[in-house]
């Protein structure tokens, strides 16, 4: 499924005034692809994500899925948060299944189709667990799973590692990449971390300070199916990492 | 079956811990049994006016004639009764008053300033206006227990709502959730000790409510007893009541965190 954000503007208004936060992103996502957005802190990056996850809607443009414009939450989309937030109160089959339940959708053939990701994924054992007797790296795991249960075309990740100590994080990157590119779903993944969207991605947005606007891409097909892992030990890497370095730096 | 090596360190540390527990248990007992006993030694040597202040065997004798009468438990079980409808209902309508304001933002901002006089508001104030519109009797007093907690209840409950973790909530909303699910599926299980916690600050405020009402106006009760002992200079009376009532004050606490322990079991974790 592809996304197509067409001349995306959002302005806050308070009474203080209003802060332009996103201002005339034009992106389009093809079908399988996995695209990284980073910018400064508080550039507008998760407005943006927002914005395509019909949270929000946007001042002015609009977001296409597959041509048909957006309007409030689709169940084409799944939204993976910073933290896992997992209910401490559910076990983690409580947890996954959620999305099922509140979609009033648990028939069998969903509900095998969760048992079977949590076993594709080293998790059936923990099913009965509860959240707080897993570790930080499972936990995030789960919070994928939870998010892939309702099928959804299209994963949107907001700094979906950075709850993570550093270790952690490269196994989780790892192991979230190969579940996206082998379940075959269109990804856009926020981050301000340079190293871990050059290591996941097949294209790199870089934004500008706010309000937000596309200062650059990077197109890293030639990295199309090697791992996170093998990404960072390329040679081409360290050069990626220097032009987006520089590519943000810019005015800072 | 490998053998447990126990080093004396170890031995020592967890003879020290029961020696320190022991000795905590003991002085307390010695506290309660030395102050009654110093209590009732003073009455009987004179040094204090027994009359005025009472003696643990006056009390006893008092208690033990009550029970006899079959009056006893009529009082206790009055007292007890008003307390626990007034917890509940307290708990109860300030919590479904807390779930209309976090459902309505607006409601909840134009409510604000007419919760925040009625909290700084003496509610002790309102006893003789629900005298005379209920009548003198236990709606009253329930009246009362209620108008101590039902604000406070509101306060702590909302916020506990509002401070639900707007992560989740944006989780839940990308999940498809409607906001009766958002309500029911995470802010009441997220604010489940929240809500034990209004609870337990809840019986403390009704006693007070009650007691307080009793005075007012009651024809039983341990507030009854109390203001009827002190009217007619029974101070073995009042003084025996009060003992009672700390006593069940003390015993419906321990009930509350006996169900709060239940309750967390049940609700703890659901698959």
């Amino acid at each position: 499924m592809s996304v197509l954000m067409e001349h995306l503007s959002k302005t806050y208004q308070s009474p203080d005034g209003e802060v332009c936060a996103v201002s005339d992103v034009t992106l389009n996502i093809q079908d399988g692809e996995f695209i990284s957005i980073v910018g400064p802190s508080g550039c507008g990056k998760s407005t943006l994500l927002s914005m395509v996850a019909g949270l929000e809607t946007p001042s002015s443009g609009a977001v296409y899925i597959d041509g048909e414009e957006i309007c409030g939450t689709s169940t084409k989309i799944g939204f993976m948060p910073q933290r896992d937030h997992l209910f401490p109160w559910r076990t983690i089959w409580g947890n996954v299944t959620l999305g099922l339940e509140l979609r009033r959708g648990k028939s069998t053939e969903q509900l095998n189709h969760v048992s079977e990701l949590l076993s594709r994924y080293g998790l059936s054992g923990f099913a009965q667990k509860t959240p707080s007797q897993l570790s930080g790296g499972m936990r995030q795991r789960c919070a994928l799973i939870r998010t892939l249960a309702t099928d959804p075309r299209i994963l949107l990740l907001d700094e979906p590692f950075s709850a993570l100590d550093y270790q952690t994080r490269l196994s989780v990157s790892d192991d979230i990449n190969t579940i996206i590119r082998s379940e075959g779903k269109t990804a856009l993944m926020v981050t301000h971390d340079i190293s871990e969207s050059i290591s996941m991605s097949d294209k790199v947005v870089v934004l500008s300070e706010r309000p937000a606007v596309i200062k650059a891409i990077f197109d890293l097909s030639e990295f199309r199916g090697v791992s996170p892992m093998e990404r960072r030990n390329h040679d081409r890497f360290k050069q990626y990492f220097n032009d987006i370095w520089k590519e943000l730096d810019l005015g800072a | 079956m490998p053998e447990m090596q126990i080093s004396q360190e170890r031995i020592d540390y967890l003879k020290s811990r029961r020696n320190r527990k022991n000795a905590i248990i003991l002085l307390r007992v010695i506290i309660v049994v030395g102050f009654f006993a110093l209590w009732e030694v003073s009455a009987r040597l004179g040094w204090i006016d027994a009359f005025i202040m009472s003696s643990p065997s006056r009390m006893a004798e008092t208690v033990a004639n009550l029970y006899i009468s079959g009056d006893l438990f009529l009082h206790i079980g009055m007292s007890c009764l008003e307390t626990v409808i007034g917890f509940l209902l307290g708990t109860l309508a300030g919590t479904l008053i807390a779930v209309a304001l976090w459902n309505s933002p607006f409601l909840s901002k134009v409510l604000d300033p007419y919760l925040v006089v009625l909290n700084s508001l003496p509610k002790t104030a309102l006893g003789p206006i629900f005298i005379v519109w209920i009548g003198a009797g236990p709606s009253s007093i329930i009246a009362m227990t209620l108008a101590i907690s039902l604000i406070v209840t509101i306060l702590d409950v909302h916020n506990g709502f509002l401070s639900t973790d707007p992560e989740k909530v944006k989780l839940m909303r990308t999940l498809g959730a409607t906001k009766r699910q958002i309500l029911f599926k995470l802010v009441l299980p997220a604010n489940f000790a929240t809500m034990i916690n209004a609870l337990k600050v809840n019986v403390g405020l009704s006693w007070v409510g009650v007691i307080m009402g009793e005075f007012l106006v009651s024809k039983a009760g341990l507030g009854y007893l109390i203001v009827y002992g002190s009217q007619v200079f029974k101070m073995d009376l009042v003084m025996a009541t009060v003992i009672i009532l700390a006593v069940a004050a003390a015993l419906m606490y321990q009930c509350i965190l006996l169900l709060e322990k239940a309750l967390k079991k049940y609700i703890g974790v659901t698959s």
